[in-house]
């Protein structure tokens, strides 16, 4: 199964990552050889098999509904690339 | 002063306690390997004032009787790991200048213990890659060279700095993670001693995430024992990570040397792929001649999905990391490209700050899990997972560890891969993903030289968390190998 | 539980009346109920209104790398309790999938959801209309799910400021199957939910807060045909614009369809200023959430015990305490059906209950004390007047001491802070001349006083009220009606 240069726009828009038109149709050519190479999963029976979840069963552990986190904006805000009277600052959402 | 950095973890600390040097001199030893060895390009970051106070206070705590298993010990930290006030990487452009304001629990428990950060090691971008040439800050260089050769090989990676810096004795060990091979391919490519954990056995929380089902950390060393007792630092419960296992941490250490006497060890067939260089196939044959000698059982098993093991990964690994990169978006920490909409700022910012590399396995892992997909790709991999995992389960009845080679060739050299397409450079990682599919310790170390005389690893898989087990027998094929060989020192200006 | 979407006999006085001929409104709510919790679902920072901006923000929800969930046991607990409250199945093996877009709210870039694998199943809501009828909503499933950050854009008109204190917060989104056929229906709907949260405590069901939010999937068909393609609206935060919303958009979709279009499935936003729903800005692909689970957990396997335990523990519910009320007290299904609206209420009123005429006590409680209450925007806990005083002004009314229409005398006094009925009356003197000798001398002096008037009494029988409205006058309003009509009747034929 090909993937062709619409495709990876396509898929490039849902990860936002800007690819160049001139990237496309490498890109294309790129990834349908690794799917390709994949493809040969196709192969294996895997009638009544559970997915993989962990490699030792454990039940998921729950934490107590405490507060052992928070109350220091400053900390959150440390990397921000902007930041003002403690909000992050993004590009403006058109809604 | 040169004599310090040649010591194995172990020598050191019981020199240190035995007061013949102080954690400072040690320190300043390895500060001083590090600055010289700068041609190598295995530190992305180097740490020398901090290093120096932890040195003080690893020797006022000696002094006093308070010293804990690692005091006082120089070690690198691959860049992965989110280390409190000290820029982490991951090499990538997109994290900018990133500070966290946190520690990750594997450093946690290394300072806990006493141990010294020396700097951050370089690694393949966002842990991607076998030969840590995707790093933003270039790549690194082995400190091993072919037999009269200038030229550069890479170390593996895409723990390729830690393993350099062990291997150069740049530090006294080093932290890597591996999600497909990372530790245990650049540990074989540089003759040093690499263990990657069973999934769960140390705590993930505050390592920058690739595949999470996937990741782990663990030591990369210059000895089994020296694995071992890093290991041991590295290892526990971790009640913030929901994937960590509420066991006991074994004493590690306290397995190497034993008897395997009696320990079955099982050589898979599907391991002996068509066009294995015979090197590689000698050299596996070595190792279960010398287990055999030490009184082990040598049985063939069978692992029949082997051969589905890479690609398994090549969906996996990619469509966990597609999800876990999302937040590299310039929002709230890393770089932020300038854009006229948030779509803009947000592609812009991506494709300046990921690497080739990442942004193919972004898209691929995209690619895998979009609407129409999911069935064919990602489901069934963690259904052919399961039965690669079966495979080893089945075999583990009969047998108590699997011995194969690590890798299926020696250190390649630097700038190969551009000529490679990318699946021939995905099968370097043939022999080594199936233990994180499985979520299997795996262990390499270093048990020959190839004609080249570049090392050659062998690799052992263990059951779920019988690490114990694979340092028995690791510390049998190590003393059977005798491995002494060191790179000649080229790297020091 | 079937799988048929479509049960709900069609009922021709709901029709919406086109320009040829009926429609028939066809909606499902997606209802999100914030989980009433100290913590978030999967991080330790606090939940709650009213800190400033990123002051309720832990570095996992600010997805720092190398963060990790960990789910809190007790939104587990609260989703179990309104699963059970909603008469539903509890899957004891759910589990947590990544919902993957981007946007600044969403720090991951995924939101930690259930997709496949909810852990409530199939429930029903019985919902009483106005006029007294009731009708069963069934419910597909309930999942555990984080909310979003705020993303304000009014503070600066060229940039967008977030907050994350809400990020990771722990939503019940309760999904019902299309069974709801008109705006009040829909209204009503949302109403139950709320009582039925907020009597388990796993939610306060505050709409204006918006910790009770529902989205309405409205489709409109001619009686008799398939279902219509639907469109959702958001942004209805108070039952009047769940209303407005839903007409407006019935409205609109019958006249595209009746112009011969057809409805595109969309999301669209109500526009409370001008009433009318509108879509949201199109984006060029359609949202593709590339749903997969989130290999940081594993799956929540819910202890029998422990499901039996939480069972054991559920209050009383609405609809239960309706018939008990009904049955225990004789009630009427409409004042018990006001009454269970909020269980503070029925507390209310069993506790002035007891001991007195069951009635009488429901009818102070709704018609007078909540009326007054809900014109003054307080709730029944903050009432002026304690159910003892309620008691209390019954017991005075069935006694004799007071008559109904003193008593509404008394308990504006009452609700003015005068004091309990006894001192009100005491202070007053407001006991009720029953004495109907006393009453007799009035009535006598009266007729004496107006003959003509007494006479025209035989004639036209509605004056004997001129003669009532005397007797009232002459005594203070204190003369018992009963006897005063009794008697003037008696008198004056």
């Amino acid at each position: 199964m090909a993937i062709d240069a619409a495709t990876v726009r396509k898929v490039a828009r849902l990860a936002r990552l800007r690819a160049p038109e001139e990237r496309l149709e490498p890109l294309a050519q790129e990834l349908s050889a690794i799917i390709n190479w994949i493809e040969q999963l196709g192969e294996v029976d895997v009638e009544g098999v559970e997915p993989m979840t962990s490699a030792v069963h454990v039940k998921l552990p729950m934490r107590e509904d405490v507060v052992t986190e928070g109350g220091d904006p400053a900390k959150v805000l440390a990397n921000a690339p902007l930041a003002r009277d403690n909000f992050f600052v993004v590009p403006k959402v058109v809604e | 002063m040169s004599d310090l950095t040649s010591l194995t973890l172990e020598a050191a600390v019981e020199g240190l306690k035995a007061k013949r040097f102080s954690s400072l001199e040690l320190t300043q030893a390895h500060i001083q390997a590090m600055e010289s060895g700068r041609a190598l390009n295995a530190y992305v970051l180097e740490t020398p004032d901090k290093a120096l106070s932890m040195a003080r206070a690893a020797d006022a705590r000696i002094a006093s009787g308070a010293a804990g298993p690692l005091e006082g010990v120089p070690l690198g930290i691959k860049d992965l790991f989110c280390t409190e006030g000290v820029r982490t990487t991951a090499c990538s452009k997109i994290l900018g200048d990133f500070k966290p304001t946190y520690e990750s629990t594997v450093t946690t428990q290394l300072w806990r213990d006493g141990a010294v950060m020396l700097g951050k090691l370089n690694l393949d971008e966002f842990a991607m890659g076998s030969s840590n040439e995707t790093s933003a800050f270039g790549p690194v260089a082995n400190p091993w060279r072919a037999a009269g050769s200038n030229q550069t090989l890479t170390p593996g990676g895409s723990s390729g700095g830690s393993a350099a810096a062990v291997a150069a004795d740049l530090c006294l060990g080093a932290t890597g993670t591996d999600t497909g091979g990372s530790i245990r391919q650049p540990a074989a490519f540089t003759g040093t001693v690499g263990i990657k954990p069973t999934y769960g056995r140390c705590s993930r929380w505050g390592i920058v995430a690739f595949a999470s089902s996937l990741d782990q950390a663990g030591p990369i060393a210059k000895t089994v024992e020296d694995a071992a007792i890093l290991l041991r630092s590295m290892s526990g419960h971790d009640p913030k990570d929901s994937t960590s296992l509420p066991v006991e941490v074994p004493n590690f250490p306290s397995f190497v040397g034993r008897s395997v006497k009696g320990l079955r060890i099982g050589v898979p067939a599907e391991y002996s792929a068509p066009g294995m260089p015979a090197e590689i196939q000698a050299l596996w044959d070595q190792g279960v001649a010398w287990l055999k000698d030490a009184g082990c059982e040598i049985m063939p098993v069978s692992l029949p999905h082997t051969k589905y093991a890479l690609p398994t990964y090549y969906i996996v690994a990619p469509a966990e990391a597609s999800s876990n990169l999302a937040r590299y978006d310039g929002m709230r920490y890393g770089i932020r490209a300038e854009g006229k909409t948030l779509t803009d700022v947000y592609e812009l910012t991506r494709a300046e700050g990921f690497g080739e590399e990442v942004q193919r396995r972004i898209l691929i892992g995209a690619y895998v899990l979009s609407a129409g997909y999911y069935d064919a790709y990602y489901l069934k991999a963690q259904k052919v997972r399961r039965r690669i995992a079966d495979d080893f389960a089945k075999a583990f009845e009969t047998v108590d560890a699997l011995l194969t080679p690590t890798t299926p060739s020696s250190a390649f050299a630097l700038g190969a891969k551009d000529t490679m397409d990318p699946v021939t450079m995905y099968l370097n990682d043939v022999f080594t993903v199936t233990a994180n599919l499985a979520g299997l310790p795996a262990m390499s170390l270093p048990a020959g030289l190839d004609s080249q005389g570049l090392p050659l690893g062998l690799q052992l898989i263990g059951r779920p968390l019988e690490e114990g087990t694979l340092f028995s027998v690791a510390g049998a094929l190590e003393k059977a190998a005798d491995f002494r060989a060191k790179p000649r020192a080229w790297w020091r200006g | 539980m079937s799988d048929i979407l479509d049960v709900v006999p069609a009922d021709p006085k709901k029709f919406i009346q086109g320009r040829s001929g009926p429609w028939e409104l066809v909606m499902g709510l997606e209802i999100h109920a914030q989980v009433a919790s100290n913590s978030k679902l999967f991080s330790g920072a606090a939940v709650g209104f009213g800190a400033g901006p990123n002051e309720q923000v832990s570095l996992v929800d600010a997805a720092m790398p190398g963060m990790l969930p960990v789910i809190n046991r007790h939104c587990v607990e609260q989703a179990v309790k309104t699963g059970l409250g909603l008469k539903a199945q509890i899957n004891p093996w759910s589990r947590f999938d990544r919902k993957n877009y981007f946007y600044p709210d969403l720090p991951q870039g995924y939101q930690i959801s259930q997709f496949k694998d909810p852990i409530v199943g199939e429930g029903e809501v019985l919902v009483e209309r106005d006029d007294g009828s009731s009708f069963t909503v069934r419910i597909e499933r309930l999942h555990l799910e984080q909310d979003a950050g705020k993303s304000i854009h009014d503070i600066d008109p060229n940039a967008t400021y977030v907050d994350l204190n809400r990020a990771g917060t722990a939503l019940m989104e309760i999904v019902s199957r299309p069974d709801i056929r008109s705006s009040e229906e829909a209204a009503a709907y949302v109403k139950k939910v709320r009582t039925i949260v907020r009597y388990l405590g796993t939610c306060d069901g505050d709409l204006e807060k918006g910790n009770l939010r529902a989205d309405v999937n409205v489709s409109v068909r001619r009686p008799g045909e398939g279902l219509g393609t639907r469109c959702e609206i958001k942004n209805v935060n108070s039952y009047r614009y769940i209303q407005q919303a839903i007409e407006y958009e019935a409205r609109r979709q019958i006249e595209v369809l009746e112009d011969g279009g057809s409805i595109t499935q969309e999301t669209r936003l109500f526009d409370p200023s001008k009433m009318e729903t509108r879509s949201m800005r199109s984006k060029e692909d359609a949202q593709d959430y590339r749903y997969f689970p989130d290999p940081d957990l594993l799956p929540l396997e819910l202890d029998a015990a422990w499901v039996e335990q939480i069972k054991a523990s559920l209050p009383e519910l609405p609809d239960d305490k309706k018939a008990r009320l009904q049955s225990q007290y004789g009630l009427s299904p409409y004042d018990a059906g006001v009454l269970v609206i909020e269980g503070e209420r029925a507390g209310f009123f069993e506790r002035a209950a007891q001991g007195r005429d069951a009635k009488l006590v429901a009818n102070w409680t709704t018609n007078e004390l909540l009326a007054r209450l809900a014109k003054s925007g307080q709730d029944i806990e903050n009432s002026p007047i304690p159910p003892e005083d309620i008691a209390g002004l019954v017991e005075l009314i069935e006694t004799g001491v007071i008559s109904s229409k003193i008593a509404k005398e008394v308990f504006d006094r009452m609700w003015a802070g005068e004091g309990t009925p006894q001192e009100v009356v005491d202070k007053h003197g407001l006991v009720q001349v029953t004495d109907t000798g006393a009453i007799e001398a009035v009535i006598d002096a009266l007729i004496a006083a107006n003959p003509d008037k007494a006479a025209a009494v035989k004639e036209k029988p509605q004056a004997i009220g001129w003669f009532v409205g005397q007797v009232m006058k002459e005594t203070g309003g204190k003369a018992n009606p009963a006897a005063v009509n009794e008697i003037l009747r008696s008198k004056l034929g």
